[in-house]
């Protein structure tokens, strides 16, 4: 079934009858050549890079619960490629191309909006800071612009310019970034992986690894025994407790990190505005819901949901950046377990076990990065080399002293 | 959160900073043989539990004492708190 705007005219005209499920609910077989652990975002995009682009497509997806169901659709769906360092910055541009012509590619729309994001600067030390980080990103071949204060109090002018701790001084703008839906993400790509036929089982928990000779050669779950040639793990959030089963230790805290979202308003807020010092960021939903957030709680968590001192933390920064924003109601909560790596910066790599591959330690950033990190991985898997542009994320890095470290702040996680 | 502080009682967990596992109480030797394999260690890995799970908070804005909590991080109870002075440099266990 493929989506156009004339199947939608007929459909609209004959009483919607003829929609299909959007995927199979296929039973695990005996054997497949690739098993991806993780029915979230970046499983199924590694899947459906692995049977679109690498053209394998005995693979199956296991989720332990439905398709989607963790952090894909408990983000606040920021897509961006404003990164400083060079291991990073030409992955998160790759992801961005990626994410221009994703609904193209996979005929679904995910609804990507391109409609920027303005990181502000409250010192010159701090517009020192971004115009080097402008610069690193046009070396990637990314889109970045200084904004002065005055170009800031045209495009948002409703800002507290003149707050005495934090006066807004500069901003980085970048036009190409935007928002995208993120359940459609899961759902689109989970959709042309099935329809290249990618066998995607949920309700099926991985509980251990099968292991010859140094060598993964299977998985054991909920719904029986399944022979690999090939297993990756994709699974951020619980990265820790699945590689443990494989008697791995990880370079991974998981956090968790809260999210709010307000009742709806009329059109106000044109992008995505992050006040990195005051620990809130903010954008608006096409519904109209201020969808806001601020720092991880900070202790180890599994919870999936955050205490009070953050809700009041990231109230405050909302108050102090936007005053006007204090009389909307908040309407809902919601936390998501993050991986937060010993550098603030993920994994993709082999693992000392042969054919088992890891991608994790995506800490807060891991929405926009899932369409690369779907073809990075997928091409680890399918050619046992590193992408280009993900050669930098090696789980060895660490031990080795090339920890790719944005924020300069070390093996902390809780700082990153 | 409210952590049981041994000497002063109930206390907001506001009052405190977060280290993570206490197990970062048992440095290794750096005169031993592997110490920089097992510093790496260290500094990098962890157990990172889904349950019960021993830790380190720093009574920050209070009696700037160490304290090692045991929490269950699937479900934030808090199931005691120790001061870490008292304890044998081996937090692990």
């Amino acid at each position: 079934m493929k989506f156009s705007g004339i199947k939608v005219l007929k459909e609209a005209l004959t009483g919607h009858k003829g929609w299909k499920p959007l995927w199979r609910t296929p039973d695990p077989k005996p054997a497949y050549d690739i098993i991806i652990v993780g029915g979230g975002g970046h499983g199924l995009a590694t899947a459906y890079h692995l049977a679109a682009t690498f053209g394998i497509t005995n693979i199956a997806v296991l989720e332990k619960g439905w398709l989607g169901s963790g952090n894909i659709g408990r983000n606040t769906t920021i897509i961006r490629s404003n990164y400083l360092l060079p291991g990073n910055q030409p992955f998160y541009e790759f992801s961005m191309k990626l994410w221009e012509s994703q609904e193209q590619d996979l005929n679904f729309n995910s609804m990507v909006s391109q409609r920027s994001i303005i990181n502000l600067a409250h010192s010159d030390a701090q517009r020192d800071a971004y115009r080097r980080r402008g610069n690193a990103m046009h070396l990637s071949g990314a889109d970045a612009e200084l904004l002065s204060r005055e170009q800031l109090r045209e495009m948002v002018p409703f800002l507290n310019f003149d707050n005495a701790r934090f006066p807004i001084k500069a901003g980085l703008l970048q036009r190409r970034a935007g928002t995208a839906r993120h359940d459609g993400v899961a759902w689109g790509y989970a959709r042309a992986a099935d329809m290249r036929g990618v066998d995607l089982i949920q309700n099926c928990e991985v509980t251990g690894f099968d292991i010859t000779d140094g060598r993964v050669t299977g998985v054991q779950t909920t719904r029986g025994a399944i022979k690999a040639g090939k297993v990756g793990v994709a699974v951020a959030g619980s990265s820790s407790r699945v590689m443990a089963m494989a008697g791995m230790r990880l370079p991974i805290e998981s956090h968790v990190l809260q999210a709010f979202v307000s009742e709806g308003l009329k059109p106000l807020i044109p992008g995505v505005i992050t006040f990195g010092a005051g620990h809130f960021y903010v954008s608006q939903s096409d519904k109209g819901g201020l969808v806001f957030g601020g720092d991880i709680d900070g202790y180890n968590s599994y919870a999936q949901r955050g205490n009070l001192p953050v809700v009041e933390d990231v109230a405050e920064g909302g108050m102090a950046l936007m005053p006007m924003i204090g009389r909307a109601r908040l309407l809902r909560s919601w936390g998501g377990i993050m991986d937060m790596s010993m550098d603030g910066s993920p994994i993709i790599d082999r693992t000392p076990l042969d054919g088992l591959y890891l991608n994790a330690g995506w800490c807060y950033g891991g929405f926009k990065a899932t369409p690369a990190s779907g073809y990075c991985f997928a091409h680890l898997l399918a050619t046992d080399t590193p992408h280009e542009t993900a050669t930098a994320y090696r789980l060895d890095r660490f031990h080795r002293g090339y920890v790719i470290d944005e924020k300069g702040v070390g093996a902390q996680p809780n700082l990153h | 959160m409210l952590i049981p502080h041994p000497l002063l009682g109930l206390r907001d967990s506001q009052e405190f900073t977060y280290l993570g596992d206490a197990s970062l109480m048992n440095r290794p030797d750096p005169a031993g043989p592997s110490a920089e394999a097992e510093f790496c260690d260290y500094v990098f890995l962890r157990d990172n539990p889904a349950g019960v799970h021993r830790e380190l908070w720093f009574h920050e804005q209070g009696d700037r004492s160490w304290l090692v909590v045991t929490r269950n991080t699937l479900t934030h109870e808090i199931l005691g708190a120790e001061l870490a002075r008292n304890l044998p440099a081996r937090g692990a266990e």
